[in-house]
């Protein structure tokens, strides 16, 4: 499966007391052309994500499918109580299959 | 006089003809996301602006009562567009692992609008709330 060329960003926090609830914030740059537009008489090519998975220590937290309303660059919120360390992965993938795929390690003290 | 008229009542049929194929592309959408089940009112706070200036990004906030154990918790939530080309924004896959039943993200509104939001329970609950929004410039969706 190839890569996207899309960058996405987590934001996260290093820590976290056992049990607390923390925020995490997901951005990937992405143009989400749905085909429906014009530009200079001629459509847009489609061009959209298909899916975010993001798995806690392997576990599946969250799964968003996203069609045509979900805006350019999907940005998502969500939150997660940790009782224990969590190994977080996020993976974008677009209608082509492509992904692209990103990390982040929460310790707890 | 007869073309005329004919004219005319094609024109005032045009909006109607897309109102009801907006409708039914809505339905239609509703159903593949939840089927034929009951839905109930309440239970889900909405946070969107009332007037989104820029229809291309306007941030939603969707807060499910939920106790999220593993015996209750929610399970799906579906966001629709009642008046945008296609009426599917997305639906997100919650686990008990999550915190809370809450997302936030940023959706894409080509006029003013209903937003309608749906969620789904394990317990085979399907919550409903709307929001009316109004649209400075559209989301450019075609």
């Amino acid at each position: 499966m190839s890569a996207l060329p899309s960058q996405p960003r987590i934001r996260i926090p290093r820590s976290a007391r056992a049990g607390e609830v923390i925020e995490i914030r997901t951005l990937i740059e992405h143009p989400m052309e749905t085909g429906l537009r014009h530009e200079a008489g001629r459509a847009l090519p489609r061009d959209m994500l298909t899916r975010l998975m993001v798995r806690l220590n392997g576990e599946t937290l969250l799964a968003a499918d996203f069609q045509n309303g979900t805006a350019t660059n999907p940005y998502h919120v969500f939150f997660v109580r940790l009782d224990k360390p969590g190994h977080f992965e996020f993976i974008w993938t677009d209608e082509k299959g492509r992904q692209a795929r990103a990390e982040a390690r929460v310790a707890v003290a | 006089m007869n073309i005329h008229r004919r004219t005319c009542l094609a024109l005032l049929a045009l909006p109607f003809a897309a109102a009801a194929q907006t409708e039914e592309a809505l339905r239609t959408a509703i159903r593949d996301a939840i089927g034929d089940k009951p839905v109930a009112d309440g239970g889900i706070t909405l946070r969107v602006p009332s007037l989104a200036e820029n229809g291309g990004q306007v941030p939603l906030g969707i807060v499910v009562e939920s106790p999220m154990t593993l015996q209750d918790h929610v399970t799906a939530i579906h966001v629709f567009a009642t008046r945008n080309p296609t009426p599917g924004v997305a639906t997100f896959r919650l686990t008990p692992l999550l915190a809370r039943a809450e997302v936030q993200t940023r959706i894409r509104l080509a006029e003013d609008q209903r937003l309608i939001v749906l969620a789904e329970t394990s317990t085979g609950r399907v919550l409903r709330a709307s929001a009316e929004l109004r649209v400075g410039a559209g989301g450019c969706l075609s």
